[in-house]
């Protein structure tokens, strides 16, 4: 059954197998320029990984902050909590990456840096995302955690941050690495405005190698390390935090 | 521990809880309808009736749980609503024990236990782990306090959720249906602690149908329907002669058993 994720390599490999047009010394790590390209491409790993771990926690914190009012008795904060999700889910990724990277600096009167602009779009992308984790993974929580908290007399802060989010976030941490594995792949779109991470990097050594195929092969089998490792990291996290709402 | 001052006891006239034509409704329904009861420091009140009578109702809105609609509330002489001096004075008075016991299934016991005395009290950790030590003796529950409430019995759970409340040390507990949910086997150790409990002078509302404790700890008994407070006697005469055939049909159903 494993084996079976790694059937668009396998593919591609037979493929390599049975076609002359293959080219693989512009990658071969046993010639010094195969080795200068791969590390051309992998050099982008950095840009990728920052670029979605810095996202993803910007966004765990606003998705956190959209998800509270969606939760309150009265109408209008909820209202604030749906309009936001909407709109924002509306978006598509790159049309938001390229709104911040050149509109925003004309609206706000800033300056926003590549890596910046990346960040924020993909943050407030995923914060709608966040946000509705967030909220079922409240309200999943028995109403007599709650009630038994207003008994103690905890304000709603110490409520929510000593008694309803740890047992939340627990449940949550599963779809919480989803989105991280949403990130990696989202932050390829990054490339668009110059972003030197793993897609650019190979966008560009296509330019001057003409080998697109040998190149965005590598380039496939750097995004799928990468995600087998982080989903197979996410796995062992929950099964050693286990089952039980114990700590 | 020392007792606090009350505006009951100077004025030794008005009660220490207040409830006047108490009305709440859910949607359109009247889960009470115009409840009036008045209950002295240090009394013990038993509530019971069929389901859906309204009894948690009654007790949830004296802690706030509930908002009630309609009629006043008052604890110690201070009206319950949204504000900060009835805030106040629930955090100072009023503790809550739960049917399903509502721990903190993520905290220790001893975290149960300090949470509410730190966050909500304001007191030093080394005075909340000393109350907390004090009072898990006092429900029988000493050298557990680093285990989780999953790996304790229900009826020692119930007991820390006794202790939890008492931490906050109120005048007042109100307990919803404390041993509903407990196996038969855990009933007793849970109420003998609740009877302890009474013999100190603690202010009591207890919502149960475990008659038998309520005929020696009660000082009053409260038989309710449809949201209305039917009967009201002291357990001698509410079991010997009661007056409603309702209350009379609902004894007779629950002493079969
Ligand atoms: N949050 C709520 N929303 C709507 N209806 C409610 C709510 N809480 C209680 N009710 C209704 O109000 C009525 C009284 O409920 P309450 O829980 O006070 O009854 P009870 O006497 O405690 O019953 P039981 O013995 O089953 O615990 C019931 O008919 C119940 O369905
Ligand atoms: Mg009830």
């Amino acid at each position: 059954m494993r084996i079976l994720k790694f059937w668009p390599l396998l593919t591609l490999f037979a493929l390599a197998g049975c076609s002359g047009n293959w080219g693989w010394y512009v990658v071969n790590p046993t010639t010094p320029a195969g080795q200068r390209n791969l590390m051309f491409l992998l050099d982008g790993l950095y840009y990728t990984i920052a670029l979605s771990v810095t996202a993803i926690a910007i966004s765990v914190l606003l998705g956190l902050l959209v998800a509270l009012p969606g939760l309150a008795r009265q109408r209008p904060p909820r209202v604030i909590n749906r309009v936001y999700v909407e709109l924002v889910r509306a978006v598509p990724i790159l049309v938001l990456i390229l709104w911040v990277y050149y509109g925003l600096p004309q609206v706000a009167d800033i300056s926003i840096s590549v890596f910046w602009a990346g960040v924020l779009a993909l943050a407030i992308s995923d914060s709608a995302f966040q946000a509705e984790i967030f909220r079922a993974g409240i309200q999943s929580i028995d109403r007599g955690q709650h009630e038994a908290a207003h008994s103690i007399s905890l304000s709603y802060v110490d409520k929510m941050r000593f008694v309803i989010l740890p047992q939340a976030i627990k449940r949550i941490l599963p779809a919480l690495g989803n989105q991280l594995v949403y990130m990696l792949k989202m932050s390829s779109l990054v490339s668009v405005i110059g972003m030197e991470e793993l897609t650019r990097r190979a966008n560009e050594l296509v330019v001057t190698e003409y080998r697109p195929l040998e190149i965005y092969t590598v380039l496939v089998m750097e995004y799928l390390v990468l995600i087998l490792l982080v989903s197979a990291g996410v796995r062992w996290l929950e099964s050693r935090m286990g089952m039980s709402d114990r700590r | 521990m020392p007792a606090k001052k009350s505006a009951a006891q100077d004025g030794n006239a008005a009660p220490l809880i207040r409830m006047r034509d108490v009305s709440k409704f859910f949607g359109a329904f009247q889960a009470l309808d115009q409840v009036s009861l008045d209950i002295g420091m240090s009394e013990k009140v038993v509530i019971c009736g069929p389901s859906g009578s309204g009894k948690s109702t009654l007790i949830r809105c004296i802690n706030r749980l509930e908002q009630h609609d309609a009629g006043e509330i008052m604890i110690d002489g201070v009206t319950v609503d949204d504000s900060a001096a009835a805030r106040a004075v629930l955090r100072n008075n009023v503790g809550m024990v739960f049917q399903q016991f509502n721990l903190f299934p993520h905290l220790s016991i001893l975290d149960n236990l300090t949470l509410g005395p730190l966050r909500a009290r304001g007191l030093a950790p080394a005075a909340a782990r000393e109350l907390a030590e004090y009072y898990l003796e006092r429900v029988r529950i000493p050298e557990q306090m680093q285990k989780f409430p999953d790996q304790l019995s229900g009826g020692q759970q119930q007991r820390v959720a006794i202790a939890r409340a008492l931490c906050m040390e109120p005048r007042i507990m109100l307990f919803d249906e404390p041993t509903s949910a407990l196996d038969p086997e855990m009933i007793a150790e849970v109420l003998d602690v609740i009877e302890e409990l009474a013999a100190t002078g603690m202010t009591m509302i207890v919502v149960t149908h475990e008659m038998g404790f309520a005929s020696h700890v009660a000082d009053k008994m409260v038989f309710m329907d449809h949201g209305r407070i039917v009967e009201m006697a002291p357990p001698k005469r509410f079991f010997s002669e009661p007056e409603s055939d309702r209350c009379k049909t609902f004894l007779q159903q629950i002493l079969r058993n």
